[in-house]
């Protein structure tokens, strides 16, 4: 089993589209969709659930006001900003802000406070024509979303060898932070998707030291290559000083909007440019993974 | 006023906006912009700030006397994150996991814990031309963006109209780049992914009770099904911007709209208007 993950630090630019291609061009593969803060492969998977769980991030804050003497003792030891004390002399919890540590809980000297299970989100196993797949939906402005990322990971690594696959495709989200690291720890390569841009130049250096720093295998691809040649050279050129297999250079192609909004994996139908491009670039990939390997 | 620009969907343009928006009221109004795109900090390279002061940022994070320890255990059974665990004769402290609550220092009945500073993170104060700039920084490898944001909102400026320009998705650093905003600025593409991180951002701010508006970046990609679920949601769309070859160009060299296409600038002026008439 190998695991590979797709990741960018910049945002939009192309992870989902190569990782649906990928899924489509993989023979023997899980698909994982990462990304559980704002999901979109299954926009172009079409998955059939057939498990559904719930998740749950930790505990949340929960006041019983009829216990609660309005000592403030709470409010003081509460670092969230999460509890407040209003005008009307009664506490207030709010549990967006409340991050579940429980220090509130501990000190109350009346026991008003109680930590209840918090459900944050939903994780699914479907099937798809493509394969496996495993995908997740945060709760809307929940947190631990690292540790959604981990089950959604745990599960698809579990298809994976429980029916002998060679391949776990990881469709990450974007920055550098805790579902990021989820994402990446333990893969056994990151394929960094950029663009020719300043922003995505610096944020593909960011999240390749952010590789590096978890001992993660690394190759780069350029999307929308086309759009500043100048910058894609320059790209090239620092991908080869800092030896970063450079695996492939896509090009613009508005086949690519066309594909997503018929709701299907661009290598699956579109004979287009950029389709042939993430072609070779899989088949380079998988040489890279091979290697890997010994 | 206080006015964040968000997303769902990363690559849509929110930095493009809060940056346009900025150099379009500088000059008649004082503006603060400050970035909490904390992972990855992009408006610098639109702003071209000049950097006058950096700051670390640190959590406080447990550091243990061992004379004292008589590993009971307390610390790592009340701790939420895991981040202690105890052994017969020592006690591990994993930083990375800490989310600095003090509880076990807090609560070590033998006073064994005290707080260190731990750093995770830089903000860099600046300016370019009447605008002040703020932007974070989180370190590589560190996992938790919300102090690094938080830090930088402890710095807003309520003399000035306060431009934020918040990182994708919809989770926790979403939540703590946009809370306490008088607007929000929904930036989207008319794409699938577009509509449905539209969908889950439009859930978050309805949650956190701030106004907002949505701006269709790219407007003429795509299918239409943006624009028909912002009218039958009764969302206002406050601009639209079309797919033009020379605003691409000009954002992968860090050049702005409104320096390339000055007619831009009235839009965004008349966009700040529309979203006082919201307020």
């Amino acid at each position: 089993m190998k695991q590979l993950v797709i990741i960018s630090g910049k945002g939009g630019t192309g992870k989902t589209v190569i990782s649906a291609a990928f899924s489509s061009l993989a023979s023997s593969k899980v698909i994982a969709d990462c990304d559980v803060d704002a999901a979109n492969l299954h926009l172009l998977l079409h998955p059939e659930v057939q498990e559904a769980h719930t998740f749950s991030s930790g505990e949340k804050a929960f006041l019983h006001s009829d216990k609660c003497t309005m000592c403030g003792e709470c409010v003081e030891v509460c670092r969230f900003e999460a509890i407040e004390a209003t005008e009307e002399d009664t506490i207030r919890i709010d549990s967006i802000s409340c991050e579940g540590c429980g220090v509130c809980s501990f000190i109350c000297p009346a026991q008003a406070i109680e930590m209840r299970d918090s459900m944050s989100g939903e994780w699914f196993v479907s099937h798809t024509k493509y394969g496996p797949f495993v995908h997740a939906k945060l709760g809307i402005g929940e947190e631990n979303s690292g540790k959604l990322v981990t089950q959604v990971r745990r599960k698809a690594t579990e298809i994976c060898t429980q029916n002998n696959l060679d391949y776990v495709i990881i469709d990450g989200p974007p920055g550098i932070g805790c579902p990021v690291i989820a994402s990446l720890s333990g893969a056994d390569m990151a394929l960094v998707v950029t663009e020719p841009t300043l922003s995505g130049i610096h944020d593909m250096k960011r999240i390749i030291e952010v590789a590096k720093h978890f001992k993660i295998p690394t190759a780069c691809c350029i999307n929308k290559y086309d759009i500043n040649c100048e910058n894609s050279s320059r790209i090239e050129a620092w991908c080869q000083e800092h030896s970063i297999p450079l695996l492939g250079k896509i090009p613009y192609d508005e086949e690519v909007t066309r594909s997503m909004v018929q709701g299907y994996p661009l290598t699956e139908h579109a004979k287009c440019a950029a389709s042939k491009e993430i072609q070779e670039l899989w088949e380079k990939l998988l040489n890279v993974l091979k290697k890997e390997n010994k | 006023m206080i006015l964040s620009v968000a997303s769902g969907k990363g690559g849509t343009g929110k930095t493009t906006i809060a940056v346009n928006l900025a150099l379009s009221l500088e000059g008649d109004h004082p503006v603060q912009f400050l970035d909490c795109d904390v992972e990855e900090p992009n408006a610098q390279f639109f702003l071209k700030p000049q950097i006058l002061k950096r700051q670390p940022v640190f959590v406080k994070v447990p550091e243990l006397d061992k004379d004292r320890c008589t590993f009971c255990g307390k610390c790592s059974k009340i701790c939420a994150y895991n981040a202690l665990a105890v052994l017969k004769d020592d006690v591990l402290i994993f930083p990375e996991l800490c989310h600095g609550c003090g509880g076990c220092t807090l609560l070590c009945p033998e006073s064994a814990l005290r707080e260190k500073e731990w750093k995770i993170g830089i903000l860099e104060f600046g300016s370019r031309d009447t605008i002040d700039f703020i932007h974070g920084k989180l370190d590589i490898g560190q996992a938790m963006s919300p102090p690094v944001i938080r830090a930088v909102k402890e710095h807003r400026d309520p003399s000035r109209i306060v431009i934020i320009d918040a990182p994708p998705g919809t989770s926790c650093p979403v939540v703590e780049s946009v809370k306490g905003s008088h607007f929000s600025l929904l930036v989207t593409e008319p794409t699938p992914f577009g509509l449905n991180d539209l969908q889950l951002a439009v859930e978050t701010l309805r949650l956190l009770k701030i106004p907002f508006g949505v701006i269709i970046n790219r407007a003429d990609i795509g299918n239409s099904d943006v624009a028909d679920y912002c009218q039958m949601h009764d969302i206002p769309v406050l601009m639209t911007i079309p797919t033009d070859r020379r605003i691409a160009s000009a954002y992968s060299e860090g050049r702005t709209i409104i320096e390339i296409l000055p007619s831009y600038k009235k839009k965004f002026l008349d966009l700040y208007t529309k979203i006082n008439e919201l307020i």
